[in-house]
């Protein structure tokens, strides 16, 4: 769409330090560290919508989340480790999924589940966040609408493979973002371009 | 077709199959009354409250009554007519059917239809400090009045849960035992504070 | 009774300020979104304003419940819904008839094949567009197909949130064969989109009615093992009897549908007495409850899945041959042969693509039962082919703003159990 966001994110100011370079030590370190995390990741299910009730098929019998290590859903943010938003998330809802991803401690990923947590899905309207990343950054986007769980669990293996790339040398990864600008995470003319309609919906808002 | 009683005063008509009947704003409640308590009409389910707008702007807002007979199974319509240029304001009819309280309010919400004597008449599907106005309403754009990023960066602001409403406290007995600033924020409204854009990181 | 004290918390979390010193940033919202804890000092004069958050495990959705307490009795209980509000009767407003139908999927959920069929039908009444026989019976298999599911879930949830866990992996599992029927037909296991306004998408496809009719043997003997753990089992009947009665008066008087509404004794089903889609010529029965507690809405619900099992037999019984969709070209799309190959037919194909069908003025209610109570759908039509107004009639936003009625004077597990009952699913309540 040849939009760039802005790099230079929320919180000026902030430095990075790298206080050892990567060596041997810290890979095999990494290498222990991401699998323990990545095969136990407690999700916390910011279940809405439809997506919800996916997920809730995922966790049962015939899918069985419990393969990978998630079936104890942390409802306590403070005891999850990756926020699964299953859902469209309103307006209203926003500074509710805010103070729940702030809640969680570090490391923390979040998985957007569904049309409507990716991008705001068929509700171009007047109450509808046009995806859950205007709000918390996002890690894996699951399109569907809603998923199918076979989808759901394509999108927490591509988890799996993003924390086994992380590093402990780089210390930006873990670190929790800092809000500015008045309270948005995103450039307000970024939020803006990314949630104008494009395609066939351009036409849909005509009444009658 | 029904014809009731000699001072219901408004039109009646039939669509699709279902009665309709036009009442004055000011008589309202006390035909919704009659058609409740007669024991031939016997309308004693509400089932549901809602408002329309038509795209015509000539036309006046109506607030529709769904009426059901639970012993003669029959049902009704009952429309307000409110003209758009007078005061949007109905009676409410919680006194008569407790379950009115949440469709009224939900009216309120979307039309910015208000009912008099309703007892707690708050915004509903929106928050509380909403601003842009009553959604469905035909002048109400699809994607509201605000930019984008505007719409969320007030709505997270907005904190529902912030502070309490007046309602939701044992009211009047426990509004003096509260702490000074407590009470000056639940007096002021504070929940809807929206710093400025471009603010220092940490605000807000 | 004491002076009552609010108890407000200050939360903040790390983070920076301005000149890169670690500060606490106060994020704004005074309440935790979980649970709060006790007050201190003082244990027997206070109220303890609690709030169940919209996020919460027991909450069926984004549902917040501000609670206060007595200790550990509910004394007001007030819910804030709108955490789903999505604009979708808005929306329907610049869609055609057939374009809302796919919203309707996303309204109620738990069973999408109803509200399509109720969608359908409001947009049927308007136009006055009669069906076919066979499309008729597809759609009560459809409705009660819903029911089923609507209810399954409801029991696993409930029982999760009474304490019973396995309960809802049997249910979900007998759901899992609903949805491979259900994607069968439709290509999608959730979001159906059955219905078109004067017909369906599709026909069954074979086997369907094969697998059908297996689920409906299976369902019964999961039913019974349920049944079979909760009805008579002691911690079951003592936390769900006698809790959140509402009386029938009380019940009517709030408006209440479904078995929330048959459980306190009023016999209102909306197939019983406004029939549609010829109900009155299946065989079924409509339980009634004494004394519209908690275990009565649970044996209510129980009977109903039994009962809807019962129609779906009958209604595969006399399924008939012939076509799904009526024989309208205006509002049906032609097949696309014909559309290819025949004037006349591109020509409707187009317009109906292009332009929508248009509802002649007027206005129609309809109302069908689901699983959750009374759903209707209510249009209002100037002619043009988007509806001036799309109501939704929400049996659980209805159902929901009697909670406080049945729970305060209860205890705060007892409001879980009353909420459970009522089962409610918030995109019918927000929309």
């Amino acid at each position: 769409m040849g939009v760039k966001p802005v790099d230079s994110a929320p919180g000026a100011g902030k430095t990075i330090v790298t206080q050892m370079s990567p060596n041997w030590i810290t890979s095999r370190l990494d290498f222990l560290a991401n699998w323990a995390r990545a095969n136990s990741l407690w999700p916390m299910p910011f279940g809405t919508a439809c997506c919800a009730i996916e997920f809730m098929a995922t966790a049962a019998s015939r899918f069985d989340i419990s393969r990978f290590g998630m079936e104890r859903l942390g409802y306590s943010p403070r005891q999850a480790d990756v926020l699964l938003c299953a859902g469209r998330l309103p307006f209203k809802l926003a500074p509710v999924i805010k103070r729940i991803y702030d809640q969680m401690p570090q490391p923390k990923w979040v998985i957007s589940m569904g049309a409507c947590a990716s991008t705001g899905g068929i509700f171009d309207t007047y109450a509808m966040t046009q995806g859950i990343d205007t709000v918390v950054p996002v890690d894996v986007y699951v399109p569907g609408c809603p998923p199918r769980p076979e989808a759901l669990l394509y999108g927490i293996l591509l988890l799996h493979k993003k924390i086994r790339g992380e590093t402990m040398v780089d210390k930006a990864i873990r670190e929790e973002e800092i809000l500015s600008r008045g309270g948005l995470r995103l450039p307000p003319e970024f939020v803006d371009e990314v949630s104008e309609p494009f395609g066939n919906s351009v036409h849909q808002t005509r009444s009658a | 077709m029904r014809r009731e009683f000699g001072d219901k005063i408004g039109r009646a008509l039939e669509s699709c199959g279902d009665t309709i009947v036009y009442v004055d704003a000011g008589r309202a409640r006390a035909v919704l009354a009659w058609l409740k308590e007669t024991p031939d009409q016997e309308y004693n389910y509400l089932t549901d409250i809602t408002a329309v707008e038509y795209r015509d702007a000539e036309l006046p807002m109506e607030v529709v009554y769904l009426l059901f007979s639970l012993r003669r199974k029959v049902q009704l319509c009952v429309k307000i007519a409110l003209p758009k240029d007078g005061d949007l304001e109905v009676d409410s009819v919680v006194p008569l059917w407790q379950g009115a309280n949440w469709l009224e309010r939900e009216v309120f919400d979307m039309f910015g239809i208000t009912f008099r004597d309703h007892p707690d008449l708050r915004r509903i599907l929106m928050w509380e400090t909403y601003s842009e106005g009553h959604p469905l309403r035909k002048d109400f754009p699809l994607r509201g009045r605000l930019s984008r990023s505007e719409q969320v960066r007030r709505a997270l602001h907005a904190n529902p849960e912030a502070h309490y409403s007046m309602e939701e406290l044992s009211i009047a007995e426990s509004f003096n035992d509260l702490p000074e600033d407590m009470r000056q924020r639940l007096a002021q409204g504070e929940r809807d504070r929206i710093p400025e854009l471009g603010g220092a990181p940490g605000d807000g | 009774m004491g002076e009552k004290r609010t108890v407000e918390l200050d939360l903040a979390t790390p983070g920076w300020d301005a000149s890169g010193q670690p500060a606490r940033v106060p994020l704004g919202v005074a309440e935790a979104a979980g649970e709060i804890g006790a007050v201190e000092g003082g244990i027997g004069s206070e109220h303890l304003l609690l709030n169940l958050g919209p996020q919460h495990p027991a909450t069926h959705g984004v549902l917040r419940l501000v609670v206060e307490l007595d200790g550990e009795v509910v004394v007001r209980v007030i819910p804030h819904i709108g955490y789903l509000h999505s604009g979708f009767e808005k929306l329907g407003e610049y869609r055609f008839y057939n374009q809302i139908i796919p919203l309707t999927d996303r309204t109620d959920y738990l069973a999408p094949m109803a509200n399509n069929v109720c969608l359908a039908m409001g947009a049927e009444k308007l136009m006055g567009i009669e069906l076919t026989e066979r499309c008729k019976v597809l759609r009560v298999i459809a409705c009660e197909m819903s029911r089923i599911i609507s209810h399954l879930v409801w029991l696993g949830t409930t029982a999760v949130d009474l304490g019973a866990f396995t309960p809802f992996l049997w249910t979900f599992q007998e759901r899992e064969r609903i949805y491979d029927l259900q994607e069968a037909w439709t290509g999608a296991r959730l979001t159906t989109s059955l219905t078109r306004v004067g017909g369906l998408m599709a026909d069954i496809p074979d086997g369907f009615e094969a697998g059908l009719r297996a689920s409906c043997k299976r369902l019964p003997q999961v039913l019974d093992e349920a049944e079979r753990m909760l009805t008579n089992n002691a911690i079951w009947c003592a936390r769900t009897q006698g809790i959140g009665i509402l009386s029938a008066e009380d019940a009517i008087n709030f408006s209440m549908s479904g078995p929330m509404l048959r459980a306190s004794g009023v016999d209102y089903d909306v197939r019983k007495d406004r029939p549609y889609l010829d109900y009155e010529t299946y065989d079924f029965d409509v339980p009634i409850g004494e004394n519209g507690d908690v275990y009565d809405r649970y044996l209510v619900r129980l009977e109903e899945m039994r009962q809807s099992v019962r129609i779906i037999e009958q209604a595969l019984d006399r399924l008939p041959d012939g076509p799904i969709n009526v024989d309208d070209p205006r509002v049906i799309l032609p097949p696309k042969t014909a559309a290819m190959n025949d004037m006349e037919s591109m020509i409707f194909h187009f317009k109906q693509v292009m332009e929508g069908v248009r509802a002649p003025v007027g206005e129609a209610y309809f109302a069908i039962e689901n699983g959750k109570g009374e759903l209707g759908t209510y249009f209002v039509s100037d002619g043009t082919a988007k509806p001036v107004r799309w109501r939704i009639r929400p049996p659980s936003f209805i159902n929901l703003s009697a909670l406080p009625k049945m729970a305060e004077g209860h205890l705060i597990a007892d409001l879980i159990a009353i909420n459970a009952s009522v089962d409610i699913v918030l995109g019918e309540i927000d929309r």
